[in-house]
C-alpha cells in the first residue's frame, strides 16, 4: 500500500459513509440486550425487500448505555433508543419513508430529540478517543480509512522519530491508564534505550469494576489503536507489538483479530509499511482476568508466560521490559488519541483541557445516576457537569452524596467538591485519582464504610500475593471493615485502619497495594463520622448495613391494620388487628424492608 | 577493565562501591544490617518481603534496597521513624498469618522471622485474623513442607529453579491464599523433587524441614537386642562442630566419633572408607570404559540427588552413570556382609545408621535397586548433621568438649582421598590419584589437583592417561549439571569423565547441614572454610590415595577379590531406572 492507494480508498469509502445507513450499536452492552438479533433482523428485511440504497451496519458504542440498544440512522444522525429486535420492520419502513419513528426517539423535557448530538447527554461531551465509535463499522478497515484512518501513520513516517515524539510531547498527552505519566516522555525514554529488539505493548487489561472505555474503543474503533501502535513502534524503534487484552472481552478480541488481519492484508502492518522502511508485526495476548495484570510489569510477566505478578522497578520497562528488552507500554485510550494528535498537531490537542491535563478523558458513569454510560469530556469539566448535565442527575430525587473515581485505587469525592474541575492534579489533591476513568455516583442511601469494604473486598481478591503488606495487610483491613459494618467494631479500629493504610501504601511492591487503602483513607477523611457512628453507636447512618439497622413501627402512626405482619417473610411482626400498635421482634427481623413499602400509613421506617 | 566506582551516603556514612552494586550490599559493606527476609544474593533478588525498604532522597516512596541500584551521590536513610513503623507493621502482618508455634519449632533460635521480631521488639500482635489455608506435606522421604509457617519469600522456589533446575515447587493460588506448592496441589513425592534439601537450608523459617528419623533411631538405640552401628559421611566432620558453637571450618572428626559412642552406638565406622572403595570400583570402571570406548563420558554416581535428577530429567543419559554404588551404600553393604561375617553377627540383627550431610540419602536407602539378599536394606536409617546435633544435645553430649577418639576397625581407616569426597571436585581428584596406579601401577607424585577445586559452577581440566589427553568436567548445582547433560544428549560432549554433585559446593553444603542464615553467610565464606577443613584433613592424612588404604587392600584380598570382579560387582554396583514425572518445559 502506498499513499496514493490509501487516498483512493479514502475517497471511495467516504462516499459510502454518506449513504443512508442504519447503524446498530454492537458493543457488549447493546449486544447483551439483543442488538445482534436486531441487526440480523434489519439485514434480513433489507435483503428480502431488495432495498438497495439502505445499508445496515454494526458500529461501536454510542456511550448512552442506559438507553441501549441504540440505533442511529445516518447521515441524518437520527437517534433511536431502547430498540427491540421486533422494531426492525418499522425502522426500515421509516428510513424508506424518510419519516422518523417517533416512538423510538429520545425525549427530553417533553420534546422529541432527533439527532444524537443534540441530546443533553452529548452536549458537553467532546469525542476524540471515541470519535469513530458509532460512526463506522469497526470490522471494515475501508471505513476507518474513509475517516482519515492510517493517514497519521503515513504522516508520522514522513517525520523524523524525534519529531513524532516531540508532537506527542507538545500535545501534553498523559497516560490514560491511571497514573498519568507524560506519554511523550515515555516514548523518548524507550527510544533512547539502545537494544537489538524493542517492543510496543498495548495495555487492554481493563480491570476497574465498572470501567469499560477501553473495551468500547477496541470494539468500536480497533484500527485507531493499531495505527497508534505502529506510529509508536516507528518512534521508539520497535518491530514487534503485543496487545494484552482480557479474554473476558470476546467481542473486542474478535474485532482486533479482524482488524489486524485486514491491516496486514493492506500492508499497513508487516514489512516496509508505506515503503518507508518500518517493519511492524502485531499480536494479541489474552489475559485471564487478573486485575494486577493491568500493572505494567505484571502484564509483561503474563505475556512472557510467567505468573502474573509485578516485578520491582527499576529497571523500568523503557530500559528492560518485555523479554528483558526496552518496551513501550500505553493503554488503549492513550493510543486512541495518538492518530488524532499526529494529524491535527500537538498544539490542537494542547488547546483542550487544563493547565497540566490536556485533551479529553473518557469516564464510565455508573451507580446512582440516570444516564449510565460512557462519556468523553474535556479535562477540567466539573463533576457537577458530568453528574447533572450529562448524567441527568441522581434518580428518585435523592441527594448526591459522593462519587468514586479511580475505582479500587481511587477515592471518593464528597458533595462539597462537586464543582471541582476534574483533572489529574485536582483529583489527587482531594484524595482521589483519575484512574482509568470509572466514575461511580452514590446517593444518600449509600454507606461509606460499606463502600470502602466493597473496594477492599475487590483488592483482597485481586492481590497477587507477592508482597506481605498487600497480601496480608489488605485482608486485615477488610476484616476490620467487616466487623465495623457488622456492628462489632471496637474502639481503636479506626486508628488501626489508618496505620495499616499508611504502611500498606508505603510498603507495597506495586500500584495495586500502594493504592488499595485509598478508598478507606478518603472515606475516613470525609465521612469519619459514619465510621464512628458504626463503632460507637452501632448505627449505620445511611441505613445500608443490615446488621446495624433496626426497623421500627411508630406506635402513633400505626393504625393496627396488620398488613405489615401479613407481608413479613419471617414472621417478625407481632400484634393483633385493632388491639394496639404492632411491634417488630428485632431478633427475627432480617431488615428486608418489605413492611416499610407495604404500610399504607408510612408508620414504619429504618 | 577497571570498574567504575561510585560513592553514596547511607545513614550519614559514606561508602564507595562498584557501579551496579545494590543499596543493600553497599549498606552491608559499612556494617549497616538492613533487615531482610527474602534476599538471597543472585538467587532470590526479588524485592518481595519489603523488609529492606529504604528512603532515598529525591526518590518517591520507599524502595527495596535489595534490588535498587546504588548511584553516585545518592543519600539513603535506613532507619527513619516512618521506615521502622512500616517494617514493624510488615512483621506484625507476617506474624498474624504465621503459625507461631515457636517453642516446638525445629528452627527456633535459628529463624530469621523470630530474629527480626526480637530485633523490632514486637510484643503484641494487633492484627490477628483469619489464617491462610495451609498444607502439611510429608509425602516425600526427604523433606517436609508446612506452609502454615511459610512467609512466601520464595527462596525455596528460586533455589530449586535457578540453582538446581528442578522447579519442583512454585507459587500457587493468589492473594491471601497464595502458597508454595507443587503444581496441581500434588504432594512433593509426585513432583520433580530430587530431595536435595537446598530449599530446606535456604528457608528462613521452619516451613521446610528434613523428614526426621530421630524417633526411629532413639527406639533402636534403646533396644539392647540390636547391634546398632553408624557410619559418618566425609562432609559431616567438617560441619557438625558448628552446631556446638565451634567456628565454621573446624574439623571435629575425633570429637564426633567420641560423641556417637557416648550416644550408644556399638560401632562407629567411616564412610570415607566406603569412598576409598568407591574409587577402586569407579576408577576401574572408568578404565574399562575408556579401553572399550563405551558409555563415555562416565559420570560419578555418589550424589543421590543427582541420581534422582538423572532418572527424572535425563533418562536417556543413565548409561553414562557409573554403576558403582555411593560410598554410604558401599559401606552399608560391607557392614552387613563383610563385617557381619567377620564378627559373626546375623546381618538381620544389625541396625545400620548413616550420619549424612544430606536429605536425599533418606530416599536412597530404600531404593529397590540397592536391596541386599533377603530384601535387606544396606542402610536402615539416615540421620542428618542437624538431626544428630539435636539428638546429642538432648542426651547432654556437648560434642565440643569431648576428647578425640578413633573410628572402629575394620571399616574405620580412610585416606585423604576419601575425606575430600565431601567437597566439589573431590571425587574426581580422588579418582585421578588412583587411575594411573590401577591402570599400570604408576604412583603419581603430585596428589593435589588444585584446578579441580573451587567455586566455579563448571570446572574443566585435562588429564593425561597413558599418553592420551582426556577432558574432564566437574559441576556443582544441578542447573550446571544440566548444561553438561544437554551436551551429552546432543552428542557434543567433549569429556571423558564428569563429576556431578547435586549441591553447590558439594556435600559440605548438603541439605542436611547446619543452617547458616543468609546475613551471617554473607559475611564469611562458609563453603570455603568447610572445604578447607576437608583439604586440611587430606593434607594431614597418613594415606592420601584410596588404593593405599591398608584396610581396603585387606578387604579386597580377604573378601572382595578384584575391583569390578564378580563379587565386588554383585555387592558394590547398581543400576538406574527412568522415573516418570511431569517435567515443566524449561
Amino acid at each position: 500500500m502506498d499513499i496514493k492507494e490509501l487516498n483512493k480508498l479514502k475517497e471511495k469509502n467516504s462516499a459510502v459513509l454518506k449513504k443512508k445507513r442504519i447503524m446498530v450499536c454492537s458493543g457488549t452492552g447493546c449486544t447483551s440486550s439483543k442488538s445482534d438479533v436486531l441487526l440480523s433482523n434489519l439485514k434480513k428485511i433489507v435483503k428480502d425487500k431488495n432495498i438497495k440504497d439502505i445499508l445496515v451496519e454494526k458500529t461501536g458504542c454510542f456511550g448512552f448505555c442506559a438507553k441501549g440498544p441504540i440505533v442511529v440512522i445516518d447521515p441524518d444522525e437520527i437517534f433511536y433508543e431502547m430498540v427491540k429486535p421486533e422494531d426492525a420492520e418499522d425502522i426500515v419502513a421509516s428510513v424508506v419513508d424518510k419519516k422518523p419513528l417517533e416512538r423510538l426517539l429520545a425525549k427530553e423535557e417533553d420534546k422529541y430529540v432527533k439527532k444524537w448530538h443534540e441530546l443533553n447527554f452529548y452536549n458537553k461531551q467532546k469525542r476524540i478517543a471515541l470519535k469513530n465509535c458509532g460512526t463506522i463499522n469497526p470490522e471494515k478497515i475501508e471505513e476507518y480509512i474513509a475517516v482519515d484512518g492510517y493517514q497519521a501513520l503515513y504522516k508520522a513516517l514522513n517525520m523524523t522519530r524525534d519529531e513524532v515524539i516531540e508532537e506527542i510531547n507538545i500535545s501534553g498527552l498523559r497516560g490514560r491508564g491511571g497514573a498519568g505519566f507524560p506519554t511523550g516522555k515515555k516514548w523518548l525514554f524507550t527510544k533512547n534505550s539502545e537494544a537489538d529488539q524493542k517492543y510496543v505493548c498495548c495495555n487492554a487489561d481493563e480491570g476497574d469494576p465498572g470501567a469499560f472505555m477501553d473495551r468500547s474503543i477496541l470494539e468500536g474503533d480497533p484500527h485507531s489503536v493499531i495505527e497508534a501502535m505502529a506510529i509508536a513502534a516507528y518512534a521508539v524503534g520497535a518491530t514487534q507489538g503485543y496487545i494484552y487484552v482480557r479474554a473476558e472481552y470476546p467481542i473486542a478480541v474478535e474485532r482486533l483479530n479482524i482488524a489486524i488481519k485486514q491491516a496486514k492484508e493492506k500492508g499497513l502492518l508487516g514489512k516496509n509499511i508505506f515503503g518507508k522502511g518500518l517493519d511492524f508485526e502485531l499480536e494479541l495476548r489474552l489475559g485471564a482476568g487478573a486485575f494486577v495484570c493491568g500493572e505494567e510489569t505484571a502484564l509483561m510477566n503474563s505475556i512472557e508466560g510467567k505468573r502474573g505478578e509485578p516485578r520491582p522497578r527499576p529497571p523500568f520497562p523503557a530500559v528492560k521490559g518485555l523479554f528483558e528488552k526496552p518496551t513501550l507500554l500505553n493503554n488503549v485510550e492513550t493510543y486512541a488519541n495518538v492518530p488524532k494528535i499526529i494529524l491535527n498537531g500537538g498544539k490542537w490537542y494542547k488547546s483542550i483541557g487544563t493547565e497540566n491535563s490536556k485533551g479529553t478523558k473518557v469516564f464510565a458513569l455508573g451507580g446512582n445516576i440516570n444516564n449510565v454510560g460512557l462519556v468523553e469530556v474535556p479535562m477540567g469539566t466539573t463533576l457537577r457537569e458530568i453528574v447533572y448535565d450529562i448524567g441527568g442527575g441522581v434518580p428518585g430525587g435523592k441527594r448526591f452524596k459522593a462519587a468514586q473515581t479511580g475505582g479500587p485505587s481511587g477515592g471518593c469525592i464528597p458533595a462539597k467538591y462537586i464543582d471541582t474541575p476534574i483533572d489529574y492534579e485536582s483529583l489527587s489533591s482531594i484524595g482521589s485519582m483519575m484512574g482509568s476513568g470509572g466514575l461511580i455516583v452514590m446517593d444518600e442511601s449509600k454507606c461509606m464504610v460499606n463502600l470502602a469494604k466493597f473496594f477492599l473486598e475487590f483488592t483482597v481478591d485481586e492481590s497477587c500475593g507477592k508482597c506481605p503488606p498487600c497480601r496480608i495487610g489488605t485482608k486485615r483491613m477488610l476484616e476490620i471493615l467487616t466487623r465495623i459494618t457488622e456492628g462489632k467494631g471496637k474502639e481503636g479500629d479506626i486508628e488501626k485502619l489508618e496505620r495499616l493504610a499508611k504502611n500498606i501504601k508505603s510498603a507495597s511492591l506495586c500500584g495495586l497495594g500502594q493504592t488499595a487503602p485509598n478508598p478507606v483513607l478518603s472515606t475516613l477523611k470525609y465521612f469519619r463520622d459514619e465510621y464512628e457512628a458504626h463503632i460507637k453507636e452501632k448505627r449505620c447512618p445511611a441505613g445500608e448495613c443490615k446488621a446495624l439497622t433496626q426497623v421500627h413501627i411508630d406506635p402513633e402512626k400505626c393504625k393496627q391494620c396488620g398488613i405489615c405482619a401479613k407481608n413479613c417473610p419471617v414472621g417478625a411482626i407481632e400484634g393483633e388487628v385493632r388491639k394496639g400498635p404492632f411491634k417488630i421482634n428485632q431478633d427475627k427481623c432480617i431488615k428486608c424492608g418489605v413492611c416499610i413499602t407495604k404500610c399504607p400509613f408510612k408508620a414504619i421506617s429504618k | 577493565m577497571k570498574k567504575e566506582m561510585i560513592t553514596l551516603t547511607i545513614d550519614g556514612k559514606e561508602v564507595t562501591v562498584e557501579k551496579g552494586t545494590t543499596v543493600l550490599e553497599a549498606a552491608r559493606k559499612i556494617n549497616i544490617d538492613i533487615p531482610t527476609l527474602c534476599y538471597l544474593k543472585e538467587i532470590n533478588e526479588v524485592g518481595n518481603c519489603r523488609m529492606c525498604l529504604v528512603e532515598i532522597e529525591g526518590v518517591k516512596g520507599f524502595k527495596a534496597s535489595c534490588v535498587y541500584p546504588a548511584e553516585d551521590g545518592m543519600v539513603v536513610r535506613t532507619n527513619t521513624k516512618e521506615l521502622l513503623d512500616t517494617k514493624r507493621t510488615i512483621l506484625e502482618l507476617l506474624l498474624s498469618s504465621h503459625e507461631k508455634k515457636c517453642l516446638t519449632c525445629v528452627r527456633s533460635t535459628n529463624c530469621r522471622l523470630q530474629d527480626l521480631s526480637r530485633r523490632f521488639g514486637i510484643e503484641d500482635l494487633p492484627y490477628e485474623g483469619e489464617m491462610p489455608k495451609s498444607d502439611f506435606d510429608d509425602s516425600s522421604d526427604c523433606i517436609v513442607r508446612n506452609t502454615a509457617k511459610c512467609i512466601l519469600c520464595r527462596r525455596c522456589v528460586n533455589v530449586c529453579k535457578k540453582v538446581q533446575g528442578v522447579s519442583a515447587i512454585n507459587t500457587l493460588n493468589r492473594g491471601f491464599n497464595s502458597k508454595i506448592g507443587v503444581a496441581l496441589n500434588m504432594g512433593i513425592r509426585q513432583s520433580t523433587c530430587v530431595g536435595c534439601g537446598q530449599c530446606v537450608i535456604h528457608c528462613p523459617v521452619g516451613a521446610l524441614t528434613e523428614k526426621s528419623n530421630i524417633k526411629d533411631l532413639k527406639k533402636v538405640l534403646a533396644d539392647p537386642t540390636k547391634h546398632v552401628v553408624i557410619q559418618t559421611a566425609p562432609a559431616v566432620r567438617a560441619t557438625i562442630g558448628e552446631e556446638f558453637g565451634m567456628e565454621i571450618g573446624t574439623l571435629a572428626q575425633g570429637k564426633m566419633v567420641a560423641a556417637l559412642r557416648r550416644l550408644g552406638f556399638d560401632k562407629v565406622f567411616d564412610t570415607d572408607l566406603g569412598a576409598d572403595v568407591t574409587i577402586m570400583e569407579e576408577a576401574t570402571e572408568f578404565i574399562s570404559r575408556l579401553k572399550e570406548n563405551r558409555n563415555l563420558p562416565m559420570i560419578t554416581s555418589c550424589s543421590s540427588g543427582w541420581i534422582t535428577f538423572a532418572e527424572k530429567f535425563y533418562p536417556e543419559c543413565l548409561e553414562h552413570l557409573s554403576t558403582t554404588k555411593s560410598p554410604m551404600e558401599i559401606l552399608g553393604t560391607l557392614i552387613k556382609t563383610y563385617y557381619a561375617k567377620k564378627e559373626k553377627i546375623n546381618p538381620k540383627d544389625i541396625y545400620s545408621v548413616a550420619l549424612m550431610p544430606c536429605s536425599a540419602k533418606k530416599a536412597e536407602i530404600i531404593r529397590d535397586e540397592l536391596k541386599l539378599e533377603d530384601e535387606l536394606q544396606a542402610v536402615d536409617c539416615v540421620i542428618t548433621t542437624r538431626e544428630m546435633a539435636r539428638l546429642l544435645r538432648e542426651s547432654n553430649i556437648n560434642l565440643a568438649t569431648l576428647d578425640d577418639e578413633e573410628y572402629d576397625v575394620p571399616l574405620g581407616i580412610a585416606t585423604g582421598a576419601g575425606h575430600i569426597f565431601g567437597t566439589t571436585g573431590g571425587v574426581m581428584e580422588a579418582a585421578l590419584r588412583s587411575v594411573s596406579y590401577l591402570l599400570d601401577g604408576t604412583e603419581l607424585k603430585e596428589v593435589e589437583f588444585k584446578n579441580l577445586r573451587g567455586k566455579k559452577g563448571i570446572k574443566e581440566a585435562e588429564i593425561n592417561i597413558q599418553g592420551k589427553t582426556h577432558k574432564i568436567a566437574i559441576s556443582q548445582g544441578l542447573a550446571n549439571a544440566s548444561k553438561l547433560l544437554d551436551e551429552i544428549k546432543d552428542g557434543t560432549s567433549k569429556y571423558s569423565f564428569i563429576e556431578i554433585m547435586t549441591c553447590p559446593g558439594g556435600c559440605i553444603n548438603g541439605g542436611g547441614q547446619p543452617i547458616v542464615e543468609e546475613f551471617k553467610a554473607s559475611k564469611i565464606d562458609v563453603l570455603g572454610l568447610r572445604a578447607k577443613a576437608l583439604y586440611n584433613a587430606d593434607k594431614k592424612a597418613k594415606y592420601r590415595k584410596s588404593h593405599q588404604n591398608p584396610e581396603v587392600k585387606e578387604l579386597y584380598k580377604d573378601f572382595l577379590g578384584e575391583p569390578n570382579g564378580k563379587k565386588s560387582h554383585k555387592l558394590l554396583h547398581t543400576h538406574y531406572n527412568k522415573q516418570e514425572v511431569y517435567v515443566e518445559s524449561k
